[in-house]
């Protein structure tokens, strides 16, 4: 009974502290889909942010101006990613893998002298404060990004629900005819929320590096980019529904860990693969019927 | 911070792969081979980044002391993947800078590409870190290795007076011999002072995870560990999660006592200066190369790091004491009769496996005391 809680614990943990990287990630991706474009550089933009954070937190003692940094750094990749594919026959698959390398690369080059210091971190709010229980203490103990994420998730879905601003992202991402006949600007629109989808994506790389792990190295990211991008597809272009998705994902990739401690040793491999599991099993479900583009901008190049 | 390091990398990742390059290649090799024929040139080959706190820096930490020695030249490339890749770096590092001794350090860049190199360049010598040449493989190829499972033992000792709980901790990247004979030193070294205390190992799958090994050793802490170890390519992230906790470490690899100043106890840690310096006084000597080398801390191919402020008098000094016994020869940590978590015997009674026994290359088990399956 008390190893149940404590899986359970560690997942409410888990998900708490895995999560905050998948939330921005997605949310910056959500934004640039619903515009009609796919970036699958914000693997990329996620490991130049948290390299740009870590770097800029060393350098000026402050890990809010590292957010900051990470947030104009993305800001930028995400640009050059956008201004390139409004031209005329640019794949932004292509392109997004391009970016993808670029931004790992430049984070590489540029994070070397970075590896080995100690950068001022971002610290926690305790609302584990009423309990005398260290791990219930350690669990609850939130950052702040994850309450700006899920922030920034509800502020993302009230505006595509009712502002205006909103309603012709969706349109120019649904149908290039409808955006085309209300003269709505359609490539300065997709190089915005390709732009401001990226600094979203670089503070989940500040995430990495200033809260949890928290520090810099080349292997921070594992892929998380790129998952993240997979979730948007699972919570079906939704916003809210990017939390509840980058909160299961973080609380499965806690159950491996946890399940090891209270002895369950057998089969880790699969208790690894368990949010990739869970994301097919799901998936499969909600795709009977022939529902599966529900909730998908028309203008995504992988649905045309 | 870090100056960045001027290294031959940059130049030569230039000169790779372009075709102007050759000529520019062509002229500069004859100075090259000019020079190469009084100074020796040595190649070291990283698979991660050389300042990984961890194996990768191990090796280049040594090379750097290379570097300092009269008449040797060094070239480094570093994050060079087990791949056909690597056959390329080595092929550059011997035609372009003149190598002519060759540390490709990792251990899955033996078979096919050393073994291939090797082959072709008869002039070149190659030793690679890992431990898998035979006498049926090229001679002008090697393998080197350290028996670092004392380390850990002595690290087990280290933790077992740092201990309150009782419970230790080991995250591990994958159930191979080589891992699995550090879990076992750990958990018995542990326990030569404590027969009580258990320690827990999470295998992670990866060499390199970081999130996953932050994950693994939050979720030792929230167990009640209180003083864990690793082995993992780059234990950075694990280290800096458990001083942040407030709970003690024993390093692995390289020296992490700055990254865990108050909790850090001790470590365990190659020593690669000791095989490198051999080997090259061997080739500028004209002598052949072992092709076949390992060593313990005896032979001074590992090393434990400096006690940290957390480590009691009394765990130094019984750190101290059966180092000294190791220092000695023969040692064995796995002594019969001993058990597996499992209850089979694994060491009969009456046996003893010292650093050197061929069973313990085949090591599969996780001995009693050790909270863990390797499947």
């Amino acid at each position: 009974m008390e190893a149940i809680g404590t899986v359970l614990l560690a997942m409410l943990a888990g998900s708490l502290r895995v999560s905050t990287p998948f939330l921005f990630v997605s949310l910056g991706e959500c934004l640039t889909e619903k515009s009609g474009r796919i970036n699958l550089g914000n693997e990329g933009v996620l490991v130049l942010g948290a390299m740009v954070a870590y770097a800029t937190s060393y350098e000026t003692g402050s890990p809010w101006a590292g957010v900051a940094a990470a947030a104009v750094s993305g800001l930028l990749l995400g640009g050059i990613h956008g201004a390139i594919c409004s031209l005329a026959r640019v794949n932004d698959v292509a392109m997004g893998i391009a970016i993808m390398l670029a931004g790992t690369g430049i984070a590489f080059f540029f994070g070397k002298p970075y590896v080995q210091p100690s950068a001022t971190l971002l610290s926690g709010i305790p609302f584990g404060f009423w309990s005398d229980n260290a791990q219930v203490r350690n669990a609850l103990s939130v950052c702040p990004l994850f309450l700006l994420g899920i922030a920034a998730a509800v502020a993302l879905h009230w505006c595509f629900n009712a502002t205006r601003v909103g309603l012709r992202v969706r349109i120019v991402g649904d149908s290039q005819d409808a955006a085309l006949a209300l003269g709505l600007p359609i490539d300065r629109t997709r190089f915005l929320a390709t732009a401001c989808g990226s600094a979203l994506a670089g503070i989940g790389g500040a995430f990495l590096s200033l809260y949890y792990p928290g520090s810099w190295n080349e292997g921070l990211s594992s892929g998380q980019g790129l998952m993240a991008v997979a979730l948007v597809v699972f919570s079906r272009w939704n916003p809210i529904n990017c939390i509840y998705a980058s909160l299961l994902f973080g609380a499965a990739g806690a159950l491996g860990p946890s399940l090891q401690t209270v002895g369950i040793t057998w089969g880790y491999y699969l208790f690894y693969a368990a949010p990739y599991i869970f994301t097919l099993v799901v998936l499969i479900i909600t795709a009977r019927g022939g529902k599966s583009l529900r909730g998908m901008p028309g203008q995504l190049s992988i649905g045309r | 911070m870090k100056p960045p390091n001027p290294t031959s990398l940059s130049r030569r990742r230039l000169l790779r792969g372009t075709a102007g390059a050759a000529g520019l290649a062509a002229i500069g090799l004859t100075s090259e081979q000019a020079r190469a024929a009084k100074d020796l040139t040595v190649g070291f080959i990283y698979v991660g980044p050389k300042d990984d706190y961890g194996y990768n820096q191990a090796h280049a930490e040594a090379a750097a002391m290379v570097k300092k020695m009269p008449g040797i030249k060094v070239v480094e490339e570093e994050k060079v993947p087990e791949t056909d890749d690597v056959s390329k770096t080595m092929e550059s590092m011997i035609k372009l800078d003149g190598a002519t001794l060759l540390f490709p350090t990792s251990f899955g860049y033996f078979d096919p590409y050393v073994l291939k190199m090797a082959t072709k360049y008869k002039d070149i010598q190659f030793r690679h870190c890992g431990g898998l040449w035979t006498n049926k493989d090229p001679m002008n190829a090697g393998s080197y290795f350290g028996y670092i499972g004392m380390c850990q033992y002595l690290n087990g000792i280290a933790a077992a007076h740092a201990t309150k709980t009782k419970k230790l901790g080991f995250i591990a990247a994958k159930p191979i011999p080589q891992v699995l004979i550090n879990v076992n030193s750990f958990a018995l070294g542990a326990r030569s002072v404590d027969p009580t205390i258990t320690t827990s190992v999470i295998f992670t799958g990866e060499w390199s995870m970081p999130v996953k090994e932050a994950e693994a050793t939050n979720s030792l802490i929230g167990q009640g560990i209180d003083v864990v170890t690793c082995h993992v390519d780059g234990p950075k992230v694990i280290m800096e999660t458990a001083e942040r906790r407030g709970i003690y470490t024993c390093g692995y690899h390289a020296d992490q006592s700055k990254l865990a100043p108050k909790g850090y106890l001790t470590g365990a840690e190659w020593n690669w200066i000791t095989v490198y310096k051999q080997f090259i006084a061997d080739a500028q000597g004209g002598k052949p190369i072992p092709n076949f080398t390992r060593g313990g801390l005896a032979e001074g191919f590992v090393k434990m790091s400096p006690f940290g402020p957390a480590l009691s008098e009394a765990g130094r000094k019984n750190v101290t004491a059966v180092k000294a016994e190791i220092m000695k020869g023969g040692y064995s940590v796995f002594k019969g009769p001993l058990k597996d978590n499992k209850g089979n015997v694994v060491v009969p009674a009456g046996k003893a496996y010292p650093e050197t026994a061929i069973e313990l290359e085949s090591c599969n088990y996780l001995v009693d005391g050790v909270v863990g399956s390797t499947s």
